[in-house]
């Protein structure tokens, strides 16, 4: 196995999806390549760290709060299509 | 890898606060709607905001979401919560515009997947350590530059990066909301992730620089409490 196999196989082994002996000989490139190995720690942080950002209360969700103007133009088009219906 | 954490089971109370607010809401009370219209919007335009990166749009899907579990109900069974049928209501709403809205311009991904060498081995700008740069941004600061770095991915590849990894879809739930084949979501997923790897690096290596070239005393070893505060 050589560098991109690994990388093409990265997300299958750390899904548990590789079979063993696919398991067997991406382990042995790990053990032996000192930039695999830190490509895949980068990219299982790059992955927690996205879902930890986005997680977070205080991260993007809701900055400035609710805008009222929304909350105004829901529950008037709620209105409206009940009126149709009526 | 981890797998996201496991749902909690319902609490008894909110169940019952859920299903007052249910017939409320099926009694048509003017009240029961503004009670679940202020409870919801921040949630649901925090998603929308996190898949259509647009103002105008998210608000949009976040009213069209609501008009559609206005019209829906009477059919809603009440098995999972009312945030939680809000919530994959205003997935929807989110992939429908997405679908429909005309597409901008974006950067390939391409040039942020990994290169090799020849040989198959990583090209040497690949090898080059992040060495946890992370540790010189506060919180609140690496959660902007992930969330930007996350903004900055192809659509096709975000919707699928934001439906795996962050709300929590499996394969193939995220293969029949965005009518793709398993293998094709993994691929999409997998360069995602790649790309979403390589302009970390790039975002936290700049910073490193800068931060370097302000103090260029040794780093502080200052990342425990903020690994403690994303765990």
């Amino acid at each position: 196995m050589n560098c991109r196999e690994f990388v093409e196989f990265l997300m299958g082994y750390l899904d548990e999806e590789l079979d063993e002996t696919a398991r067997s000989v991406f382990e042995a490139h790990l053990g032996g390549c000192r930039d695999c190995h830190r490509y895949m720690e980068d990219y299982v942080q790059a992955v927690e760290l996205g879902r930890a950002a986005c997680r977070e209360p205080e991260g993007p969700a809701v900055p400035e709060g609710l805008p009222e103007e929304l909350v105004q133009a829901i529950l008037q088009a709620r209105q409206a299509a009940n009126s149709k219906e009526e | 890898m981890r797998p996201l954490a496991p749902k909690v089971p319902l609490d008894p109370e909110a169940r019952e606060q859920d299903r007052s607010l249910l017939e409320a809401l099926r009694r048509g009370e003017d009240q029961a709607f503004r009670a679940l219209v202020d409870a919801n919007t921040g949630p649901m335009l925090a998603v929308a905001r996190r898949f259509l990166r647009n103002e105008d749009d998210a608000r949009d899907a976040v009213q069209d979401a609501y008009l559609s579990a206005f019209r829906a109900i009477d059919r809603f069974s009440g098995d999972a919560l009312l945030s939680t049928w809000l919530h994959r209501i205003t997935v929807n709403a989110c992939l429908m515009r997405l679908r429909t809205r005309r597409r901008r311009p974006e950067t390939s991904i391409e040039e942020l997947l990994p290169g090799f060498l020849e040989d198959g081995r990583l090209a040497a700008n690949e090898t080059v350590r992040r060495d946890r740069a992370d540790r010189v941004l506060e919180a609140r600061q690496l959660r902007a530059v992930v969330t930007q770095a996350i903004d900055q991915l192809p659509d096709i590849y975000r919707t699928v990066l934001i439906l795996r990894d962050i709300e929590g879809f499996d394969t193939e739930q995220t293969a029949g909301v965005l009518e793709l084949s398993i293998p094709a979501v993994k691929t999409r997923l997998h360069r995602a992730r790649q790309a979403l790897k390589e302009l970390l690096d790039r975002q936290l290596s700049d910073r490193l620089d800068t931060a370097n070239r302000r103090d260029p005393s040794p780093l502080a070893d200052s990342g425990e409490e903020l690994d403690h505060e994303l765990s």
